[in-house]
Parts: structure tokens; C-alpha cells; sequence
């Protein structure tokens, strides 16, 4: 078998969580497809790592993944407050930066 | 183990092409779950499976130590920070199935086959038939040969990644708190206020004083017969969630006990008040669970 | 002397100025203020005309520089005055008879409560005239032009109540802006040719040869023909004559003052000033006497059907114009009589205006002359000074008319030639048409019996004579219609006065001047007969014959309106209708079709704008697709 199935595999995965963001409404869901997503390029960069003979790859997945927590723990901050302020997590009640 | 895997990089044996379609299937059984799933936490169970079925790979593919991150970290904290939240915003809120966006999911569903047939198309594309594999980047070891790149050649990146976890951390406690215009009032300042009102002197009625069930939904019964709503607590009024005590309910349930009673052969003087027909115990039984059914239509 | 000049113009213009800005405070002393300031600038003009006369004939040419009007580099306007012979004869005919007119318009204007506003705009008017002839340059003449139109339209339109008199303003002041162009036009020519406004230069002045000299006869024919086109429209001579009928409905005194002193002897005064340019351009010539030949018979025809008695003495002051503008373009050998003619014809033609005025005064405004009849017993003096007026006008004998009109009759024929031949034909003929129209006024007016009629309101009229502010100025008129033309031909003394400016010489007329008199005399005898055949015979009907086409047609002005209905008008508005059909549908539609369609796209746009977070992730989506796709394709390529 050929690594390159790995990339196929992030591909799918990137593709479904771009997806979900676009269909899903419930905030929560929405991110968890970003992390979907992020992931799906984590395996990327894992497999290009293991392409090249290099461990860079490995090195910006590694912050990839501190750079996703961070921003877990604020978006989660953020849905935590606009929860409290308007009892809904749907994104699409947030819609007042309309013309 | 990680001899094993070192030499595994270099090749790609049967045994991991048997692990990838397995670890794939999943993964992206698990993504599609994600998304397709109603309730978010089902969702969150469905992202867990898919990032624990990615730290295999990862490991596979000789990033020990990411798979081990992505585990601990990933599926450990992240994912538990993702459960949280889902509980607090409530477990059992469900996404509605129908679409708002005119022509949205269409759109989402072209745009993401498209970009999917577009990287596909790239990676075919691409020349990548020979490959390096890890072995010798690993001879040392995965995490030490990590900690060497991270602490020399990205070690400005990482401090920089230090501040920005910093800055995070302080972020979502300023979102989340909340801040008190005046000091919150004190005991005796809250008693005083209610004298002064006038409205409620004595504390509020328990719940289920004089009914015949002091569950905490069960609303009191004032000496007139009616309820009193106030026993109750706000939160499950405002649900509506307070126990029907109608006339009819109330027999029931002495049909109910008055059953009960009959079984046990206990005497007159236990019996309930309001006195229903008594019924032989399986037709209580029967209608007892109509009744259930009737609460449920009622919460 | 010379600073008398600039006043002759201001006595009157600060007459106008007092009397508009002055209120009501002037109501009562207005009308004397102005008669005064127009004898004021009379008087200064008689002191300017003594100290001519004290010069000898080649300096009688003084200028006067007020101040430097337009001093741009090449473009040099000065306010100059010029006082030479002919303007010194306009400037005492202009001051004269308006002065008489005024003191004319203080009898006739008695009971009308706008009174003080009238004699400002008489004021204006003198001003403005005056300003015109003593200009030294074309452009502070075009001023006095402008001026003179402004005027007029102010009293033709002064009873603006009547949608009639606002009607026939407008139409005035429309007509001679078609002159006004012209005018224009030329003067934009002349400085393009000649770098200068002003007459010295352009015409040459005291034996130095003008501009004139060098140009091309095709520029000078061109500035002649705009020339003669302005001339057109002041003077009423076809084709712009449509005016001059229309303008009967402002008061009587204005109609004098137009026909006689100021406003359209201005485009004779135009064309005899710029005899340079018409003498080096034949062609202009040749159309200036073809347009005072044919307008002498159109006027003429016209007076001969009108039942209106200003509008036909309208149309007779049409045709005496026509006389001078045929003069006048006669070269040489007619400037002097052309001036001459216009001078007697102010004085005769304003008295009889003035007497037309009084019979109307007497009469409750009527001006049918049908409803006249026997006036001769009721208003003598109207009567005598009209009848003087009426047998200088036909060219009677030893009066006025006979002098100036034999002259110019006798020139026509001196032209040589066909031409010649055919000019003196029509100047014969237009003499024979006025004696006839004339007699025709006369007898309808003053002989007969009475056909009076009373009015709308059942009132009878009562004929009487009329105050003496409007008889005596009658009384003065016919004097000089009388005697202003023996004085003037007595030892050729007009001809030598105005020779150093226009030049004289004598034709070669195939017929001896006794002749041409004998001949003229005779004709004018043949008209009065006719006419007294025609209307002192028999009964003149209340309601006027049905007539022949001719008749019909002249009563019409000739069709003069129709056809400017149908050649202009018509096509005019089709032109603009379709301008307008095309800038509204067309270019508007364009702009607004623009601006709807990015009004529209831009409505669409911002519908894209909808606040949903997952639209704008869609966008993000699409966005980088199409961007990835745009990579990949051009690494393929």
C-alpha cells in the first residue's frame, strides 16, 4: 500500500468537516467539524512528515494542535456567553450583522 | 515497538494497509456520523471515534508522540472541554432538520464535492510514488528527535505558542465571566427587601404539603383544593413541568393506593380521603401505566 | 461740449432710475420728472447741436471717453461715445419727439395707476436709444440694442393684464432675438477680422480708411448680410416684421415712440452707420434693397386691409421703413435721404400716432376705424393735425413727405439699370399704395357719417377733443410735418449736414427729376382718388366685406404668422419633441437604466449580505475552491 492513501483519507475528512460546517447549525457541531478539519490536515502533515524523511511535518501538526485547543477554549468561551445572552446555540440566531 | 514501526515507515506492509482500510472506515464513518447526527452529543462521540481511529495513524505512520498527544490531549481534553459545553447548553437540545438557507445545503453539498474531487485530483496528480519513510529521522527516538526540532529550530514558534495558550486561557475567562454591577445583596438585606415589598412574608409552600405525594413537581394544595403554584420551584414552572393534581388525577391515584391497601389488606384508617371505585389490582395496574401515559402528555 | 455727451444718455436714464427705485412718493410728480428729464436731455442735445454747427464739416466728429468697459488683453470694449452728424440727427429726433411724447403720455396716461412705471419705461427706452446711436463702439452699441429691446417689450407688454399685450411682448422680443443674433453674430465677425469693436478702426474715421478696406468682400458680405438681419428685426422689414402689428396692443404713445423715434429707425441707423462695410460688399447691398423694396410693398398691402387704425398706420410705418432701408441700401447715393426720410416720417408719423391716439381716447379705446366716421366736427384740432400729418405722409406737395420721399423715389431710379428701373417701379408704386391706405384711414376716421357703436357695457361713445398735454405735442408734430421737409431740402442744407459722414453722390437717373416728382405726384393723386371712390362714395359697412383673397390674406399680415407657424414654429417644436423624446427616453434612459441596473445589482448584492455565518462560510468555501482550482490549473498549463 502506498502513505498517499493517508492523504486521501485526510482529503475525505477535510471535505465532510468543510461540509458539516456549511449544513450543521448547532454552534458546538459547527466546531467540532472545524476540528474535524483541522485534524484531517494534521494526518496530512503527519504523512508528508513520513513522505519526506523529516519530522517538520510532525513539528507544525504539534502546533496545530496547540494552536486548536486555544482556539477550542475560546470559541467554547465565546458559545458559552452568546448561550447565556440568547438561550440558543444555532448560529443562525446570531444573524444581526446584516445590511 | 518502536523498532517495529521505525522499520515499518520505510515500507508499507500488508499489516498496515489491513489497519489503514480498518482505521479509515472508521474514521470516516465516524466524520459522517458527526455531521449527520441530531443531538450533539452523539456528535462529540462520533468526532472521539474518528480522532482516536487518527492517533492510530498517526502512530502507524511512526508520530508517536502526536499520537499520543492526540489521545490525551484530542480526545482527552478537548473533547471532554467539547462534552461540557454540551451539557451545560442542554443535553437533550436537538437540531431542527430543516434548512433555513435557501439553497445552502445544495450549495454546501456541490462546494464540498468539488473541493473533495479537487484534492483528490492534486494528490493524484501529484509524484509521489517513491517515498523516504521515517527511520532515520526516528533512529533516536520520535519524541527526541521532536524535542530537538522544538527546541532549536522552532523554539520561537513555541514560546510564541506559550503566549498564545496564555492569552487563550485569559480570553475565555474574561468571555465567561460575569460581571457584578453592584455587590450582590446580603441575607438580611434580601429579608428586609421582602418585608418591604409585602409580597411573600412567610417562606414559600413546600411542595406536596397537603397532596397526596411531596415530589417536588407535585404542587401544594391550598385548603380549598386548588394548587399552589408557588411551591413549585421557578425552574420547573417555567418549564412547565408541575404534576397535574386535578380532581380526576387525585382519584387515580386513590384508586391507586386504595388498590395498594387492599393487597396489603391494611385497615380502613389508611386509606385515602377521596374515596374511587375500587378496581381488582390488574386493571389498576393497566391503568396505571394509561396514566403514566397521561403524565408524559402533560409534561 | 464733449462732457454733455455721456448726460444726453443719463438725464433719462436716471429718470428711469428715480422713477422705479423712487416708489410711491413719486406718483404724484413722476410723469412731470420724466417729461422734464427727457426736455433736459433735448436741451443738451440742441447745446451739442450749436457747437457741431459752430464747427466747420470735417471736425464736427467729437468723441467722449467715459471709462474703459471690457480691458482685457486683446479684447479692448471701451464706453466711448461718438457724436458726428448722423447721430446728432438722431439724438434730436429721438430727444425731440420724445419729449413731445412723453408730454403726450401725461394726458393719455392720466388714469392709469401704473402711470409712474410707464414713464420710467419711456425713460428707459429714450436712454437706451440714445445710448445706441452715440455708442462708439458695435459692442456698446449692441448694449443700447438690447437695451432698446428690453424697453419695448417692457411697454408693448405694459397693460400685461391683457394676455393679448403679454402675447405680443413676447412675440416682439422673441423676433428680435432672431435680429439680435444677427447682431451679434457680426460683431463676433468684425473683431475676428478686425480686432476691434470700435467704428473708427473697423470703418475708418477723418480720411484714415478703416479696417473695411482690407477685408475680403465674402467677410464683409457675410458681416453685412448679420447686419442686415438685425436690422430686419428692429426695423420690422420682412422676413422678421411679425412683430410690429402685434405690438399695437401696448399704449399709444409707445407705439408712437417705436414708430417714430426710437426703436425701429434703429436699423436704419444701423445700416447707414456701417456704410463702409455694405458700400465694399454689393451683395449685402443688393439684399438690403431687395428686403426695403419688398417690405415697402408688404407694409403697404397690409395698411391698405387693416380696420384696426394703428395697425394700419402699423403697417404704413412698415412700409415708409422699407422706404429707408431701400434708401439706405441704395449706397451713396441714398444714405442722406434715407435720413432724411426717417426724420419727416418721425415727425409726421408721430403725429399721427398721437392723433390715431386721441381719436381713440375719445372714442372709449375703440380702434376699428368701421366704428368711426364724421370725427372731423367733434375733435378739430385731432382732425387738422392729423390731416397735416396724413397729406405729408402721401407725399402732398410742399410738405414733409414730399421732400424725403421724391428724393428717395428719384434715387431708386438713379441706381441704373433694370435694378434701377425696377426699385423706382416699387418705390412708385408703394407711393400710389400709400396715398390710397392713408385716404382710406382718413376718410374712415374723420369723414362720412357716424357708424359709432356703443361698447360691451351699452355705453354710447362721446367724441370730444382731448386735453391739451396731448394736443399741443399734436400741434408741435405737424408743424415739423409741415415744414421739416422744405427746411431740410431748402439749399440741400440736410444733404451737406450728414455729407462728411455718409458720403454723397449723385446718380444717373434715367429720368429728369421734374419727372419723377410729376410722376410720384401723380401716382399719389391716382391712390387718394381711388380711395375716395372706393370709401368716401358710397356708405362704408359696419361689418367688414368678406373681400378678395388678397384682402383676406393682408388682413392676416399677409399670412406673415401662419407662415412663421408653419415654417418655424411647426418644425420647431417637432425638433424639440423629438430632442426631448430622445434625451428623455434616450439619453435619460441610458443614465437611469444605469443607475437602476446597479441600483438592482447592487439590491441583489446586498442580499448576499444576510448575517448568516454559514452563508458567509459557504462563500469562504467557494471562494477557495475556486482559487485551489485556478492553482492547479495553472501549474497544469
Amino acid at each position: 500500500m502506498n502513505p498517499v492513501n493517508y492523504l486521501y483519507l485526510a482529503a475525505l475528512l477535510f471535505t465532510i468537516g468543510a461540509a458539516g460546517v456549511l449544513i450543521r447549525r448547532n454552534a458546538i457541531v459547527l466546531f467540532m467539524c472545524v476540528e474535524l478539519m483541522l485534524n484531517a490536515s494534521n494526518l496530512a502533515l503527519v504523512t508528508f512528515s513520513r513522505l519526506h524523511g523529516t519530522l517538520d511535518g510532525q513539528i507544525i501538526a504539534f502546533f496545530t494542535m496547540v494552536v486548536a485547543a486555544a482556539e477550542v477554549v475560546v470559541g467554547l468561551a465565546i458559545i458559552v456567553s452568546i448561550f447565556r445572552t440568547r438561550h440558543s446555540a444555532s448560529v443562525d440566531d446570531s444573524n444581526l450583522m446584516k445590511l | 515497538m518502536t523498532s517495529y514501526l521505525a522499520e515499518a515507515t520505510g515500507t508499507t506492509s500488508t499489516g498496515e494497509a489491513v489497519q489503514f482500510w480498518v482505521l479509515a472506515v472508521i474514521a470516516v464513518g465516524g466524520a459522517l456520523g458527526m455531521v449527520l447526527m441530531r443531538r450533539a452529543v452523539h456528535s462529540a462521540l462520533c468526532l472521539a471515534a474518528t480522532m482516536l481511529a487518527l492517533a492510530v495513524c498517526y502512530m502507524a505512520q511512526g508520530a508517536v508522540f502526536l499520537g499520543v498527544v492526540q489521545i490525551v490531549v484530542y480526545t482527552g481534553a478537548i473533547m471532554m472541554l467539547f462534552l461540557f459545553v454540551v451539557m451545560l447548553v442542554g443535553v437533550t437540545s436537538e437540531d431542527s432538520l430543516k434548512e433555513q438557507l435557501k439553497g445552502q445545503r445544495i450549495a454546501a453539498a456541490l462546494c464540498g464535492l468539488g473541493f473533495g474531487v479537487l484534492l483528490i485530483a492534486g494528490i493524484a496528480n501529484a509524484r509521489l510514488d517513491h517515498f523516504t519513510g521515517l527511520s532515520e529521522a526516528n533512529a533516536e527516538g520520535n519524541v527526541p528527535g521532536l524535542a530537538r526540532l522544538i527546541f532549536t529550530r522552532y523554539v520561537w514558534a513555541f514560546e510564541v505558542t506559550g503566549a498564545l495558550l496564555i492569552t487563550a486561557a485569559i480570553g475565555a475567562m474574561v468571555l465567561t465571566h460575569r460581571e457584578h454591577v453592584k455587590a450582590p445583596k446580603t441575607q438580611r438585606e434580601l429579608a428586609a427587601q421582602r418585608v418591604k415589598d409585602n409580597i411573600q412574608l412567610p417562606p414559600l409552600p413546600a411542595p406536596g404539603v397537603y397532596a397526596r405525594h411531596n415530589a417536588v413537581d407535585v404542587p401544594a394544595l391550598l385548603p380549598d383544593g386548588t394548587i399552589a403554584e408557588d411551591s413549585v420551584m421557578a425552574t420547573l414552572r417555567e418549564r412547565g413541568q408541575i404534576r397535574d393534581v386535578s380532581q380526576a388525577m387525585l382519584q387515580r391515584m386513590a384508586e391507586l393506593e386504595n388498590s395498594t391497601a387492599d393487597w396489603l389488606g391494611r385497615p380502613s384508617s389508611e386509606r385515602p380521603a377521596v374515596t374511587g371505585p375500587r378496581k381488582s389490582l390488574e386493571q389498576v395496574a393497566a391503568n396505571g401505566r394509561d396514566g403514566q401515559a397521561d403524565e408524559e402528555g402533560v409534561e | 461740449m464733449n462732457s454733455l455727451i455721456p448726460l444726453l444718455v443719463a438725464a433719462p436714464l436716471a429718470g428711469a432710475a428715480l422713477l422705479l427705485l423712487g416708489g410711491r412718493a413719486l406718483d404724484r410728480f413722476g410723469h412731470w420728472l420724466a417729461t422734464a428729464l427727457a426736455a433736459l436731455s433735448f436741451g443738451f442735445g440742441l447745446a451739442l447741436f450749436s457747437d457741431l454747427l459752430g464747427r466747420d464739416a470735417e471736425h464736427r466728429t467729437v468723441t467722449k471717453h467715459l471709462f474703459s468697459w471690457i480691458p482685457v488683453n486683446g479684447f479692448q470694449a471701451d464706453f466711448t461715445f461718438r457724436l458726428d452728424q448722423l447721430s446728432m440727427t438722431f439724438v434730436l429726433l429721438i430727444t425731440g419727439v420724445g419729449t413731445l411724447i412723453h408730454l403726450y403720455s401725461v394726458g393719455y396716461m392720466a388714469h392709469d395707476e401704473r402711470r409712474r412705471r410707464f414713464f420710467a419705461y419711456l425713460n428707459l427706452f429714450l436712454a437706451a436709444m440714445l445710448l445706441l446711436v452715440v455708442a462708439d463702439n458695435y459692442l456698446l452699441l449692441y448694449f443700447g440694442w438690447e437695451g432698446v429691446g428690453l424697453a419695448s417689450y417692457l411697454l408693448i407688454g405694459f397693460w400685461q393684464h391683457k394676455p393679448s399685450a403679454a402675447t405680443a411682448a413676447k412675440k416682439a422680443f422673441i423676433v428680435n432675438r432672431v435680429g439680435d443674433m444677427g447682431l451679434s453674430i457680426a460683431i463676433m465677425l468684425m473683431f475676428a477680422e478686425f480686432g476691434s469693436f470700435a467704428f473708427g478702426p473697423i470703418l475708418g474715421s477723418e480720411g484714415a480708411a478703416g479696417g473695411a478696406h482690407q477685408a475680403s468682400e465674402g467677410k464683409l458680405t457675410a458681416i453685412g448680410l448679420m447686419l442686415l438681419l438685425a436690422a430686419c428685426g428692429k426695423s420690422a422689414q420682412v422676413p422678421l416684421q411679425s412683430w410690429l402689428g402685434d405690438a399695437m396692443e401696448g399704449p399709444t404713445p409707445v407705439s408712437a415712440l417705436i414708430h417714430a423715434a426710437t426703436m425701429v429707425t434703429a436699423g436704419v441707423y444701423l445700416i447707414t452707420r456701417s456704410s463702409a462695410i455694405f458700400d465694399l460688399a454689393p451683395d449685402a447691398q443688393t439684399a438690403v434693397v431687395v428686403v426695403g423694396a419688398v417690405t415697402l410693398l408688404f407694409g403697404a398691402i397690409v395698411g391698405c386691409a387693416k380696420d384696426d387704425i394703428k395697425k394700419a398706420l402699423a403697417g404704413s410705418t412698415m412700409s415708409q421703413i422699407g422706404y429707408m432701408v431701400l434708401a439706405a441700401g441704395l449706397g451713396p447715393i441714398g444714405y442722406a435721404f434715407a435720413i432724411m426720410h426717417l426724420v419727416t416720417h418721425g415727425f409726421f408719423k408721430a403725429g399721427l400716432f398721437l392723433g390715431a391716439g386721441s381719436v381713440m381716447h375719445g372714442m372709449n379705446d375703440e380702434v376699428n376705424m368701421r366704428h368711426y366716421g364724421g370725427l372731423r366736427k367733434y375733435m378739430p384740432v385731432t382732425f387738422v393735425t392729423f390731416g397735416l400729418g396724413y397729406l405729408a405722409i402721401i407725399g402732398f406737395p410742399g410738405l414733409s413727405g414730399f421732400f424725403s420721399k421724391d428724393k428717395i423715389i428719384e434715387a431708386a431710379f438713379a441706381k441704373g439699370g433694370t435694378e434701377g428701373w425696377i426699385l423706382g417701379l416699387c418705390a412708385l408704386v408703394g407711393a400710389a399704395v400709400t396715398a390710397f391706405y392713408m385716404t382710406r384711414v382718413m376718410v374712415l376716421t374723420f369723414f362720412g357719417e357716424k357708424r359709432w357703436q356703443p361698447d360691451e357695457e351699452g355705453n354710447a361713445p362721446h367724441p370730444h377733443e382731448s386735453p391739451k398735454t396731448m394736443t399741443v405735442p399734436m400741434v408741435l408734430l405737424a408743424f415739423g410735418s409741415v415744414f421739416a421737409g422744405g427746411l431740410f431740402a431748402f439749399n440741400d442744407s440736410f444733404l451737406k449736414w450728414l455729407e462728411p459722414v455718409t458720403g454723397h453722390e449723385e446718380g444717373n437717373s434715367p429720368l429728369a427729376p421734374l419727372t419723377v416728382t410729376l410722376l410720384t405726384t401723380a401716382c399719389m393723386l391716382a391712390g387718394v382718388a381711388l380711395a375716395y371712390l372706393v370709401y368716401g362714395r358710397s356708405p362704408v359697412p359696419v361689418v367688414p366685406p368678406v373681400g378678395s383673397p388678397l384682402t383676406r390674406a393682408a388682413r392676416r399680415d399677409l399670412l406673415q404668422d401662419d407662415f412663421n407657424h408653419a415654417v418655424l414654429v411647426r418644425p420647431g417644436s417637432a425638433l424639440t419633441a423629438t430632442l426631448v423624446y430622445f434625451d428623455s427616453r434616450g439619453l435619460d434612459g441610458f443614465v437611469n437604466g444605469l443607475a437602476a441596473t446597479i441600483g438592482g445589482l447592487s439590491g441583489r448584492l446586498r442580499r448576499v449580505q444576510n448575517g448568516f455565518v454559514r452563508s458567509y462560510a459557504l462563500s469562504m468555501f467557494g471562494g477557495t475552491l475556486v482559487l485551489v482550482a485556478t492553482t492547479l490549473l495553472m501549474r497544469s498549463v
